[in-house]
């Protein structure tokens, strides 16, 4: 998470700052899907369950953090989308992707 | 009989932002009218939902009829509903100012712009509505990812200005997220009802502290509060005009709205202002904001982003209400809510119809407009005494509360920082000001230099946005008194 977090401030191309956008926000991911994890859990799926059977919680492991991640997953991608669309614009107009020259042809 | 309207406010222009491409692929003319279909059926619901919340009380709205903490809950209160009737009648302004201006400045993308505007409206009203912390980032997001396109767009440097955007933007809602996720694991709950039964008993866990501090940092960037402004000034300097009239008024105010919400909804506000001094260091950043940004406006030469760099110091006007955490303080700071979103729409839209008029933008260049666009001119002088704060227009009532706050909390500095603001405000101003009205009429005033300047008001649809914007200031000023009494006293968070 921190490497990603460095490279979207520390680099001067934009292109190595979106990669560390997406390592920023797959670490994120990651986080999530971590937190569901239990000792011995297995996949969330209740066979059998027609009855009012009492569900050991324990015994699972927590599926919604996995859901909530499959839309931090699209928000991510239509993320990633939209910066590398701009980034294109953005090299038609000045040539170049690194930071300095696009702010030095600005002046 | 099952209540919609908080549902429809969201889901029409959401329905109609993807009939748009549709319907434009047919025929590119129908997109303007579709927009302002679905804006103004928005905002009728918006005000219905207002309208049964003065009546008969807050309202839950479960979607898909799934109980909370489970399902997704639309929760409207006092404040919500308060903010919903804001977002959708700005929006549906800009909109019908929106036409002239994208048919100059964007030809051939008219039938996306409205599309991205319609989700863009429909983000806005999804952070507003919404009672659950997860839904809420994603409709941040939507909000977000809408923003970006749309100052894209803009012109020459927008691309690099947005793309400044989007990282600054995408670290704001990672922090958010990752608050979302600290509040999970301690919780196990979403919902933001649910969270602030659970969460007091476990103030003093380092967890939870750890997920204020992301959620608090996360909206300030979102917001741009004062050090992480900074994505700011480029971005609405460079954007269309009618997405800064739409963006400044807007993605600030609900970034306002969602930092209340986070600080006296989900946590108590004894946990906010007493366990941990974040309130004080509010009251500083925003005291910071109010300076600088006034200052910095002081050194443009373009009026927009003259403009930009108020928004920054008015952004700080809200922190600051919230950052005093008394009544008086909070009323100010919703007060302002209202007000600043007013006053900024008035400002930029006046902005986009100079330019689309004469194509200028720097204060030096606005000689004789007074005579080519009183009307418009008229409106920018009321939104600019507004920000200073004069009596009959709005802007003074919530300056007024929040020095009163400020007395009540004994912080003699900020009501020094509030009336120096004002001072520089009034410095900004009428340097335009003066420079419109004031400049002596060349030499060789005779009679014919004096037909040349013909009048040139802006066309129908921009000038009536306009003068609305004006007048509201105007009426939102006189009526605040009631606006206090029957909105939001109710809207404060409980324990005030």
């Amino acid at each position: 998470m921190m490497i990603g977090f460095y490279a979207m401030i520390g680099k001067r191309n934009l292109v190595k700052k979106i990669i560390g956008m997406n390592l920023f926000q797959t670490a994120i991911i990651l986080f999530f899907v971590s937190i569901a994890a239990k000792r011995g859990g297995t996949l969330p799926i209740i066979e059998h369950g027609h009855g009012v059977h009492a569900i050991q919680a324990t015994a699972y492991v927590n599926p919604l953090p996995h859901v909530l991640m499959l839309t931090a997953i699209v928000v991510m991608v239509s993320t990633l989308g939209v910066a590398l669309a701009i980034v294109i614009a953005i090299y038609k107009r000045y040539n170049t992707l690194e930071e300095d020259e696009i702010l030095k042809l600005r002046k | 009989m099952i209540l919609q309207s908080p549902a429809l406010v969201i889901v029409i222009p959401l329905i109609f932002a993807f009939l748009n491409p549709l319907f434009g692929w047919w025929r590119k003319g129908l997109c303007y009218p579709i927009t302002l279909v679905a804006l103004s059926l928005s905002f009728l619901a918006s005000l219905h939902t207002l309208h049964i919340v003065i009546t008969t009380g807050t309202i839950h709205y479960y979607l898909g009829g799934w109980k909370p903490p489970w399902g997704i809950e639309y929760v409207v209160d006092y404040l919500n509903a308060f903010v919903l009737v804001i977002v959708s009648f700005v929006s549906l302004m800009v909109a019908i100012y929106s036409k002239r201006s994208v048919e100059q400045e964007l030809p051939e993308k008219i039938v996306f712009f409205y599309c991205i505007f319609l989700l863009q409206v429909t983000g806005f009203l999804g952070i507003v509505i919404t009672g659950d912390l997860f839904n809420l980032y994603v409709f941040l997001e939507i909000a977000s990812l809408a923003g970006y396109a749309l100052i894209a767009v803009g012109e020459d440097g927008a691309p690099f200005a947005s793309f400044n955007y989007v990282i600054f933007g995408t670290i704001g809602a990672c922090f958010y997220l990752l608050g979302v996720g600290y509040l999970y694991i301690v919780t196990g709950s979403l919902n933001i009802a649910d969270l602030s039964q659970i969460l007091p008993n476990l103030y003093h866990s380092k967890v939870v502290l750890v997920a204020f501090a992301f959620f608090l940092v996360g909206v300030s960037i979102k917001m741009a509060l004062f050090p992480l402004h900074v994505w700011l000034p480029d971005a609405y300097t460079y954007a269309p005009s009618t997405v800064s009239a739409l963006l400044a008024p807007l993605m600030t105010k609900v970034g306002a709205y969602v930092m209340i919400r986070v600080m006296f909804t989900v946590f108590a506000p004894y946990f906010s202002i007493e366990l941990i001094p974040v309130t004080t260091i509010l009251g500083w950043m925003a005291a910071a904001a109010i300076l600088f940004g006034a200052i910095l406006a002081l050194a443009q030469i373009d009026l927009k982003r003259m403009l930009a760099y108020i928004l920054v110091s008015e952004v700080g006007y809200i922190t600051l209400g919230v950052g005093l955490a008394n009544r008086n303080g909070l009323t100010g700071a919703i007060l302002h809510i209202l007000n600043d979103a007013f006053m900024m729409l008035a400002l930029f839209l006046v902005v986009g119809a100079i330019m689309y008029r004469s194509g200028k933008r720097e204060i030096s260049q606005l000689r004789y407009l007074h005579r080519k666009m009183p009307f418009t001119m008229a409106v920018f002088v009321i939104a600019a005494l507004s920000v200073i704060g004069i009596p009959p227009t709005c802007g003074f009532f919530s300056k007024w509360y929040l020095i009163l706050g400020a007395i009540d909390a004994n912080k003699w500095i900020f009501v020094a920082v509030l009336l120096v603001s004002s001072l520089l405000n009034v410095i900004l101003f009428f340097r335009c000001i003066e420079n419109a009205y004031l400049e002596p009429v060349a030499e060789n005033s005779s009679v014919g230099s004096e037909l040349a300047i013909t009048r040139e008001e802006s066309p129908l649809t921009m000038l009536v946005p306009t003068l609305i914007a004006g007048a509201g200031i105007l009426s939102f000023g006189v009526l605040s008194g009631k606006i206090i009494s029957t909105i939001i006293q109710f809207a404060l968070p409980a324990g005030f």
